[in-house]
């Protein structure tokens, strides 16, 4: 067995399953905002202001963002690990990333939560 | 008809990095051989060719290369399956090239043999043999005819980058053939070798490894099996 620490998941089953539920959470999320687009003529300030009022959608973001940080991380710490073969470079460039999406939710929880 | 090949050429002694070679054959109109049969007869001209060979028949595996860009045996693939086009010879890809067409497979062995290519069974040992109902023998047919060419594993972008983590495709397809096998009562222990972020889950599912299997088998499936079976015990 090959072992790791610094992808998400605390086994390749675990990576499996995580990269799959955030992608399902995050492919329901894009096709519900492409769906309130499309079915809002003329999408004014006050149709964007209502949706995302709401404690419904205020949760689905936060939780599309968590889904993001998941997905990327583990997405991210495999390219590193087939491209990226000096350790300290790969090391690097992997805090860089998680350090990038956790800034991400971080900022993504704050917006939201001032609609 | 006259045929173009540009055969890969690398003697670590001599040349201080690799080259495309070119040759030309005359080859007698309306008849076809194998692209085995070419390296032969180029070998005859240029004794300094070297390339493995061996039952020139599809059985033996040896003589898996790189042809026009799609791996394959050499000694089952027809020169009129390219239609005419210059014939491209190179080593397998992502492995070390010892000379010419021959790789350096010792990483590929190490896969194999991580994965304990036997039968492992606590059982009391039988009188004669461990029987199998024909059902059981059925789950092996797809499985056991991989003859270890290395045509899917160096087809692979997993196994080109971590050949030292990734068991890669030809190894999963043995690794299965030994979970599946009802004699075998080792199917634990196997699934928990197997069960980290590499060993398996490297396969993204690019069926590189189906596409050029000169048996026609198709490993992507049998590491499908092999996730379902790591997922089952998981969730």
């Amino acid at each position: 067995m090959v072992t790791n620490a610094a992808s998400f998941g605390r086994s390749g089953v675990h990576d499996y399953i995580l990269i799959r539920a955030s992608g399902i959470i995050l492919a329901c999320y894009t096709l519900f905002l492409l769906g309130f687009v499309l079915t809002s003529s003329p999408l004014t300030y006050d149709a964007w202001q209502g949706l995302f009022s709401a404690l419904p959608m205020k949760v689905f973001t936060l939780l599309a963002l968590v889904a993001v940080l998941v997905h990327a991380w583990i997405g991210v710490w495999q390219v590193l690990t087939d491209y990226i073969k000096p350790l300290m470079l790969r090391g690097f460039l992997q805090f860089v990333f998680v350090v990038l999406v956790l800034v991400y939710l971080l900022a993504g929880i704050s917006i939201v939560w001032e609609v | 008809m006259n045929l173009e090949i540009a055969v890969y050429r690398y003697n670590p002694d001599v040349d201080t990095k690799p080259y495309m070679q070119d040759y030309s054959l005359e080859l007698p109109e309306g008849t076809d051989m194998m692209v085995l049969d070419v390296l032969m007869k180029l070998k005859e001209q240029d004794p300094s060719l070297a390339f493995r060979r061996s039952c020139r028949e599809g059985v033996c595996g040896s003589d898996g290369v790189n042809m026009n860009g799609k791996n394959g045996l050499a000694c089952i693939t027809p020169v009129s399956s390219f239609n005419g086009k210059k014939l491209v010879v190179r080593p397998l890809p992502g492995m070390p090239v010892v000379r010419d067409l021959i790789v350096d497979l010792t990483q590929f062995y190490k896969q194999y043999e991580k994965i304990k290519p036997y039968l492992i069974n606590d059982d009391k040992t039988p009188a004669r043999e461990h029987l199998q109902s024909i059902e059981d023998r059925a789950h092996l047919d797809g499985l056991y005819e991989c003859i270890m060419c290395a045509c899917c594993s160096t087809a692979c972008p997993s196994f080109w980058w971590n050949p030292d983590k990734f068991i890669g495709p030809s190894g999963l397809l043995h690794a299965y053939r030994f979970l599946i096998d009802s004699r075998d009562t080792a199917t634990e222990e196997r699934l928990d070798a197997l069960d980290d972020a590499y060993s398996v889950f490297r396969c993204h599912g690019i069926m590189n490894c189906v596409d050029v299997c000169p048996k026609g088998l198709n490993p992507t499936k049998a590491i499908g099996h092999i996730k379902s079976m790591l997922l089952k015990r998981a969730v």
